[in-house]
Protein backbone atom coordinates (compact mmCIF):
# COMPACT_ATOMS: atom_id res chain seq x y z
CA UNK A 1 0.00 0.00 0.00
CA UNK A 2 0.90 3.45 -0.89
CA UNK A 3 1.09 5.88 2.15
CA UNK A 4 1.50 8.98 1.88
CA UNK A 5 1.61 12.15 4.11
CA UNK A 6 1.68 10.80 7.25
CA UNK A 7 0.04 14.10 9.02
CA UNK A 8 1.04 13.87 12.21
CA UNK A 9 3.03 11.37 14.52
CA UNK A 10 2.76 11.54 18.47
CA UNK A 11 4.20 9.32 20.52
CA UNK A 12 3.59 8.58 23.89
CA UNK A 13 5.23 6.58 27.04
CA UNK A 14 3.48 3.79 29.00
CA UNK A 15 4.71 3.77 32.68
CA UNK A 16 1.05 3.00 34.10
CA UNK A 17 -2.59 2.10 34.09
CA UNK A 18 -2.82 6.03 34.17
CA UNK A 19 -1.49 6.07 30.85
CA UNK A 20 -4.50 4.28 29.36
CA UNK A 21 -6.54 7.22 29.69
CA UNK A 22 -4.21 9.10 28.08
CA UNK A 23 -3.87 6.82 25.36
CA UNK A 24 -7.81 6.50 24.17
CA UNK A 25 -7.81 10.48 24.23
CA UNK A 26 -5.61 10.84 21.69
CA UNK A 27 -7.09 7.68 19.44
CA UNK A 28 -10.08 9.46 19.67
CA UNK A 29 -8.87 12.70 19.03
CA UNK A 30 -6.91 11.33 15.75
CA UNK A 31 -10.06 8.71 14.93
CA UNK A 32 -12.29 12.57 14.88
CA UNK A 33 -9.77 14.22 13.01
CA UNK A 34 -9.48 11.16 10.29
CA UNK A 35 -13.81 11.17 9.65
CA UNK A 36 -14.07 7.41 11.25
CA UNK A 37 -17.51 6.72 11.88
CA UNK A 38 -18.60 6.43 15.42
CA UNK A 39 -18.49 2.45 15.45
CA UNK A 40 -15.03 2.49 14.01
CA UNK A 41 -13.56 4.81 16.31
CA UNK A 42 -14.90 3.53 19.59
CA UNK A 43 -13.57 -0.02 17.97
CA UNK A 44 -10.05 1.59 17.74
CA UNK A 45 -9.90 3.31 21.32
CA UNK A 46 -11.28 -0.41 22.54
CA UNK A 47 -8.41 -2.34 20.54
CA UNK A 48 -6.18 0.73 21.49
CA UNK A 49 -6.77 0.27 25.12
CA UNK A 50 -6.57 -3.66 24.93
CA UNK A 51 -2.99 -3.34 23.14
CA UNK A 52 -1.96 -0.74 25.76
CA UNK A 53 -3.20 -2.67 29.16
CA UNK A 54 -1.37 -5.73 27.84
CA UNK A 55 1.92 -3.57 28.11
CA UNK A 56 1.27 -2.26 31.52
CA UNK A 57 0.69 -5.70 32.80
CA UNK A 58 2.89 -8.14 30.36
CA UNK A 59 6.08 -5.57 29.66
CA UNK A 60 9.09 -5.09 31.80
CA UNK A 61 7.75 -2.80 34.32
CA UNK A 62 4.81 -2.22 32.41
CA UNK A 63 7.03 0.71 30.42
CA UNK A 64 6.41 0.90 26.35
CA UNK A 65 5.56 3.41 23.70
CA UNK A 66 2.13 4.28 21.90
CA UNK A 67 2.64 6.47 18.94
CA UNK A 68 -0.30 7.29 16.67
CA UNK A 69 -0.17 8.68 13.20
CA UNK A 70 -2.77 9.92 10.86
CA UNK A 71 -2.95 8.39 7.48
CA UNK A 72 -3.91 9.43 3.95
CA UNK A 73 -3.48 7.02 0.95
CA UNK A 74 -5.27 7.65 -2.34
CA UNK A 75 -7.54 10.02 -1.00
CA UNK A 76 -8.42 7.52 2.16
CA UNK A 77 -8.06 8.94 5.31
CA UNK A 78 -6.86 6.82 8.99
CA UNK A 79 -5.32 6.37 11.86
CA UNK A 80 -2.35 4.04 12.57
CA UNK A 81 -0.93 3.08 15.93
CA UNK A 82 2.02 1.21 17.26
CA UNK A 83 2.59 -0.11 20.39
CA UNK A 84 5.56 -1.07 21.58
CA UNK A 85 7.24 -2.80 24.63
CA UNK A 86 10.92 -4.59 24.93
CA UNK A 87 9.45 -6.64 27.28
CA UNK A 88 9.82 -10.54 27.27
CA UNK A 89 7.65 -10.56 23.97
CA UNK A 90 6.29 -13.64 22.82
CA UNK A 91 7.50 -16.98 22.21
CA UNK A 92 4.31 -18.57 20.43
CA UNK A 93 2.69 -15.75 17.74
CA UNK A 94 -0.01 -18.10 16.74
CA UNK A 95 -0.57 -19.56 21.25
CA UNK A 96 -1.48 -16.19 21.77
CA UNK A 97 -3.42 -14.96 18.88
CA UNK A 98 -6.12 -17.88 19.94
CA UNK A 99 -8.74 -16.94 22.17
CA UNK A 100 -9.44 -17.60 25.54
CA UNK A 101 -5.24 -18.01 25.77
CA UNK A 102 -3.89 -16.07 29.00
CA UNK A 103 -1.15 -16.24 31.09
CA UNK A 104 -2.36 -13.65 33.22
CA UNK A 105 -5.53 -14.53 34.81
CA UNK A 106 -7.44 -12.28 32.20
CA UNK A 107 -10.10 -13.29 29.51
CA UNK A 108 -7.30 -13.94 26.72
CA UNK A 109 -9.24 -11.60 24.73
CA UNK A 110 -7.15 -9.16 24.24
CA UNK A 111 -4.69 -9.46 21.26
CA UNK A 112 -7.10 -12.28 18.75
CA UNK A 113 -10.19 -9.55 19.92
CA UNK A 114 -8.06 -6.10 18.96
CA UNK A 115 -7.41 -7.79 15.30
CA UNK A 116 -11.14 -8.56 15.45
CA UNK A 117 -12.03 -4.55 15.85
CA UNK A 118 -9.52 -3.16 13.39
CA UNK A 119 -9.21 -2.81 9.66
CA UNK A 120 -5.13 -3.99 9.98
CA UNK A 121 -3.14 -5.71 12.47
CA UNK A 122 0.07 -7.01 12.52
CA UNK A 123 2.19 -8.36 15.35
CA UNK A 124 6.11 -8.91 15.54
CA UNK A 125 7.70 -10.44 18.99
CA UNK A 126 10.25 -13.07 19.24
CA UNK A 127 10.84 -13.99 22.84
CA UNK A 128 13.49 -11.64 24.60
CA UNK A 129 13.26 -9.31 22.29
CA UNK A 130 9.58 -6.94 22.75
CA UNK A 131 6.81 -6.78 21.06
CA UNK A 132 5.23 -4.53 18.50
CA UNK A 133 1.72 -4.54 17.66
CA UNK A 134 0.67 -1.97 14.96
CA UNK A 135 -3.40 -1.68 14.09
CA UNK A 136 -5.06 0.83 12.03
CA UNK A 137 -8.56 1.59 11.23
CA UNK A 138 -9.80 3.92 7.92
CA UNK A 139 -12.66 6.05 7.17
CA UNK A 140 -15.29 4.47 5.17
CA UNK B 1 -13.51 8.59 41.66
CA UNK B 2 -15.99 6.45 43.47
CA UNK B 3 -17.12 9.42 46.01
CA UNK B 4 -18.30 10.69 42.59
CA UNK B 5 -20.46 7.47 41.27
CA UNK B 6 -24.08 8.89 42.00
CA UNK B 7 -25.33 5.72 43.20
CA UNK B 8 -29.38 6.50 43.85
CA UNK B 9 -31.84 5.31 45.61
CA UNK B 10 -35.32 4.75 44.18
CA UNK B 11 -37.74 2.70 46.05
CA UNK B 12 -36.10 -0.86 46.60
CA UNK B 13 -33.76 -0.14 44.00
CA UNK B 14 -30.10 1.52 43.11
CA UNK B 15 -29.05 2.97 40.43
CA UNK B 16 -26.30 3.41 39.47
CA UNK B 17 -24.49 5.83 36.92
CA UNK B 18 -21.26 5.25 35.55
CA UNK B 19 -19.28 8.14 33.64
CA UNK B 20 -16.45 9.17 31.60
CA UNK B 21 -13.40 7.74 31.14
CA UNK B 22 -12.66 4.55 34.17
CA UNK B 23 -9.74 3.61 34.62
CA UNK B 24 -8.90 -0.20 36.10
CA UNK B 25 -8.34 0.97 39.74
CA UNK B 26 -11.68 3.41 39.54
CA UNK B 27 -13.82 0.81 38.27
CA UNK B 28 -12.56 -1.77 41.03
CA UNK B 29 -13.51 1.06 43.70
CA UNK B 30 -17.07 1.67 42.05
CA UNK B 31 -17.47 -2.41 42.35
CA UNK B 32 -16.66 -2.13 45.84
CA UNK B 33 -18.75 1.00 46.63
CA UNK B 34 -21.60 -0.72 44.88
CA UNK B 35 -21.89 -3.69 46.40
CA UNK B 36 -21.48 -2.75 49.57
CA UNK B 37 -24.37 0.05 49.05
CA UNK B 38 -26.80 -2.97 48.06
CA UNK B 39 -25.65 -4.67 50.97
CA UNK B 40 -26.02 -1.67 53.17
CA UNK B 41 -29.50 -0.84 51.98
CA UNK B 42 -30.37 -4.00 51.44
CA UNK B 43 -31.86 -3.28 47.89
CA UNK B 44 -33.88 -5.93 45.76
CA UNK B 45 -32.60 -4.71 42.34
CA UNK B 46 -30.00 -2.63 41.09
CA UNK B 47 -29.26 -0.97 38.11
CA UNK B 48 -25.76 0.05 36.32
CA UNK B 49 -26.43 2.46 34.14
CA UNK B 50 -23.44 2.51 31.42
CA UNK B 51 -24.88 4.85 28.95
CA UNK B 52 -21.79 7.65 30.06
CA UNK B 53 -19.19 5.25 29.15
CA UNK B 54 -18.05 5.94 25.39
CA UNK B 55 -15.88 2.85 25.51
CA UNK B 56 -16.26 -0.45 27.78
CA UNK B 57 -12.92 -2.42 27.00
CA UNK B 58 -12.49 -6.23 27.89
CA UNK B 59 -11.59 -5.80 31.56
CA UNK B 60 -14.32 -2.96 32.13
CA UNK B 61 -17.00 -5.69 30.20
CA UNK B 62 -15.63 -8.29 32.88
CA UNK B 63 -15.34 -5.96 35.95
CA UNK B 64 -19.29 -5.14 35.11
CA UNK B 65 -20.10 -9.00 34.52
CA UNK B 66 -17.89 -9.65 37.91
CA UNK B 67 -20.18 -6.63 39.73
CA UNK B 68 -23.65 -8.23 37.87
CA UNK B 69 -22.56 -11.83 39.79
CA UNK B 70 -22.23 -10.32 43.16
CA UNK B 71 -24.97 -8.63 43.29
CA UNK B 72 -26.77 -11.58 42.53
CA UNK B 73 -25.23 -13.54 45.06
CA UNK B 74 -26.25 -10.84 47.82
CA UNK B 75 -29.87 -12.02 46.90
CA UNK B 76 -30.62 -8.88 44.42
CA UNK B 77 -31.12 -8.32 40.99
CA UNK B 78 -29.05 -6.38 38.81
CA UNK B 79 -29.45 -5.01 35.08
CA UNK B 80 -26.64 -3.56 32.50
CA UNK B 81 -29.23 -0.53 30.95
CA UNK B 82 -27.73 2.16 28.19
CA UNK B 83 -24.88 0.37 27.03
CA UNK B 84 -24.49 2.70 23.88
CA UNK B 85 -24.68 0.88 20.49
CA UNK B 86 -21.33 1.44 19.22
CA UNK B 87 -20.36 0.12 22.46
CA UNK B 88 -22.48 -3.04 22.10
CA UNK B 89 -20.84 -3.74 18.33
CA UNK B 90 -17.14 -3.71 19.83
CA UNK B 91 -17.97 -5.89 22.74
CA UNK B 92 -19.57 -7.92 20.36
CA UNK B 93 -16.48 -8.19 18.19
CA UNK B 94 -14.24 -8.49 20.72
CA UNK B 95 -15.75 -11.44 22.03
CA UNK B 96 -16.50 -10.34 25.76
CA UNK B 97 -19.05 -13.22 27.10
CA UNK B 98 -21.84 -10.76 28.46
CA UNK B 99 -25.06 -13.45 27.38
CA UNK B 100 -25.98 -14.05 31.22
CA UNK B 101 -25.76 -10.61 31.82
CA UNK B 102 -29.15 -9.12 32.14
CA UNK B 103 -29.50 -5.41 30.06
CA UNK B 104 -32.20 -3.02 29.02
CA UNK B 105 -32.09 -0.54 26.76
CA UNK B 106 -32.12 2.29 28.96
CA UNK B 107 -32.83 2.89 32.83
CA UNK B 108 -36.94 3.45 32.42
CA UNK B 109 -37.21 -0.42 30.82
CA UNK B 110 -34.72 -1.85 33.20
CA UNK B 111 -36.75 -0.16 35.99
CA UNK B 112 -39.96 -1.67 34.75
CA UNK B 113 -38.25 -5.12 34.19
CA UNK B 114 -37.18 -5.16 38.17
CA UNK B 115 -40.60 -4.57 38.89
CA UNK B 116 -41.96 -7.30 36.48
CA UNK B 117 -39.45 -9.66 37.93
CA UNK B 118 -40.50 -9.36 41.51
CA UNK B 119 -44.71 -9.39 40.63
CA UNK B 120 -44.22 -12.17 39.14
CA UNK B 121 -44.17 -14.86 41.72
CA UNK B 122 -47.31 -13.00 42.90
CA UNK B 123 -49.24 -13.91 39.94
Amino acid sequence: MSLTAEESVTTMTINGEADLLRIRAMLRAEAQLAGLGLTAETKLVTAGSELARNIVRYATHGQGTASVERLRSEGRRGVRAAFSDSGPGIADLDEVMRDGFSTGGSLGLGLPGSRRLVDEFAIDSAAGRGTTVVIAQWAR
Amino acid sequence: MPEDVPIIRMGPNLLVALQGNLDDTTVEQIERAVTGEVARTQATGTLIDVSGLSIVDSFVARVLARLVAMIRLLGAEATIVGLQPAVAITLVELGVPMGHVRTALNAEQGMARLRGSRDEPDR
